[in-house]
């Protein structure tokens, strides 16, 4: 079943400034798609319009069939910038738990999610410290531990460990592999970096750019459960990551 | 963190060298300033000693703070706590409306500047014909004087809200009066506390001065009166117990914000 349906989209901010152009594609249920392209393809403007933040000029964003205008329900965003996505005057608990009040959850059931998608990232017991006495990597898995208790349809995630640094970087990578495996979230995760596109997809798709528009598609021939080390040596990973490179390599 | 792993003697030891650094020059400024005024012999001028010994015979003695501590600062303080806090409440209000409808900018900021610019006398001719020479001029006045740096200040703070925070609000179907309530007051905060901190000070400048006017009590009449019968040790000391007054609101307030505020990174 297709989770989330993105036809004929198109952005432009002002005349003869296409950011995107006619993009379609699909996200099945259970599925992580990873949306690889070279800066300035779009990727961040294309995930705001699926997220509903900025209006598409055209075309349309269906989730579970339903046609979305404005922010569609069912989804949750990881942003990049987790320094200004986490609310610095909420405690971490709080900032988990603060879009579950809007959902009119009991108490009890608020904070059986917190305290279990705190445990997901591996952040039990941080409930009582704020995000800006934690470091880089661990602000990160509070933004993903938010958007777990959301349990989104959809999970968008934005370039999420780009400002992270490399050792962090993988933890997170392997994080969002688990937690995609463990909740069957559906995720669509945007990205420069052509390894992390290819390590964390089920299928991905190749953006070119000016203006940013699909490239290619393909399925990543890779076992569900990864590593780090064994994955990125197994001829199948060579060979994608290869394949994806060109790809690039032409779209810029 | 580092303060807290010290041994405590280091600790202490810091601290009164901190204390030292602090109340060491104005020790010395009150000293100079003792001689000069026994050098001097003016009797403009009455030593810091005599002025001090006046204040605590005025104000506070019999057990700590006499009658007419309660008498000549208690309606003072009141008027301008109340002043200031009506002022502060109108500001806040007011410039988060004009914060949050972008598009009244263009028309809101030019009044409220010309308003902020006016100096607070020339109104007092106006106050005193609409409220009378009561406390409600009194009041009216110091209110007038603190709502516009808060209002702008308020203003400021909610136009300069990280936009991450209000995508990140709306990405989560947050509501905007929850929104409103969560986000955007908490962000705009630390600048609401800085405008009522500049207010703070200006409340008691306008209480003393609306006090000269057609007042029969507080401190500003205590002032005005000592001045025309030639008491000018009263003068003095009734300026002693404004600045006391003053530099006590300041520090209570900044143990508030502190407190409100301790939540964020510095």
């Amino acid at each position: 079943m297709t989770a989330l349906q993105v036809s004929n989209l198109s952005k432009s901010y002002g005349e003869g400034n296409p950011a995107l152009h006619n993009l379609s594609f699909e996200v099945r249920e259970g599925e992580l798609l990873s949306i690889v392209g070279p800066s300035g393809c779009g990727k961040t403007t294309l995930l705001k319009c699926v997220a509903g933040l900025v209006p598409a000029t055209r075309g349309e964003v269906r989730v579970h069939g339903e046609e979305v205008s404005g922010v569609p329900e069912g989804l949750a965003v990881v942003f990049q910038d987790y320094g200004r996505s986490l609310f610095p005057w909420m405690k971490v608990g709080q900032n988990v738990e603060f879009p579950l009040e809007t959902l009119r959850l009991p108490k009890a059931e608020r904070q059986e999610r917190v305290e279990r998608s705190l445990a997901a990232v591996g952040l039990e017991g941080k409930h009582e410290r704020y995000p800006w006495q934690l470091s880089g990597g661990m602000q990160q898995r509070v933004a993903i531990a938010r958007a777990l208790a959301y349990r989104p349809k959809v999970l968008l995630m934005d370039e999420p460990f780009a400002s992270v640094d490399a050792q962090t970087r993988s933890g997170l990578e392997d994080l969002t592999r688990r937690v995609h495996l463990e909740f069957g979230m559906t995720i669509l995760f945007v990205t420069h970096d052509i390894d992390e596109s290819v390590y964390l997809a089920d299928r991905l798709v190749v953006l070119r750019r000016s203006p940013g528009s699909v490239l290619a598609e393909l399925v990543i021939e890779l076992p569900r459960v990864r590593d780090q080390i064994v994955t990125k040596s197994l001829p199948a990973f060579v060979r994608q990551r290869s394949v994806v490179a060109q790809h690039i390599k032409d779209a810029s | 963190m580092s303060a807290a792993h010290a041994p405590a003697g280091r600790r202490a030891g810091g601290l009164a060298q901190g204390l030292l650094a602090r109340l060491g020059p104005v020790v010395l400024a009150v000293l100079l300033w003792q001689w000069a005024a026994l050098a001097a012999g003016s009797p403009f001028f009455p030593p810091p000693g005599r002025i001090a010994g006046r204040v605590a015979e005025l104000w506070f003695s019999e057990p700590l703070l006499t009658e007419r501590f309660w008498q000549d600062a208690g309606p003072s303080v009141l008027r301008a706590l109340t002043g200031w806090l009506a002022g502060a409440a109108l500001g806040v209000v007011v410039g988060l409306a004009a914060g949050l409808w972008k598009a009244a900018a263009g028309y809101v900021d030019p009044p409220v500047n010309f308003l902020r610019s006016l100096p607070k006398p020339a109104i007092v001719p106006v106050f005193l014909l609409v409220f009378g020479s009561g406390d409600l001029m009194r009041i009216g006045l110091i209110t007038f004087g603190c709502v516009w740096p808060v209002l702008l200040n308020t203003m400021q703070g909610v136009r300069s809200v990280d936009p991450m925070y209000l995508e990140t609000a709306r990405a989560f179907h947050i509501p905007p009066r929850t929104q409103l309530l969560r986000v955007v007051i908490p962000a705009a905060l630390p600048k609401i506390f800085a405008g009522m901190r500049v207010t703070l000070s200006l409340s008691l400048i306008l209480m003393v001065l609306s006090e000269w006017l057609l007042a029969d009590h507080g401190l500003g009449h205590f002032l005005i009166t000592a001045q025309r019968t030639f008491e000018i040790l009263d003068v003095w000391a009734a300026i002693v117990l404004l600045g006391l007054l003053g530099y006590l609101l300041n520090v209570l307030f900044l143990a508030a914000e502190r407190r409100v505020l301790r939540s964020r990174p510095s």
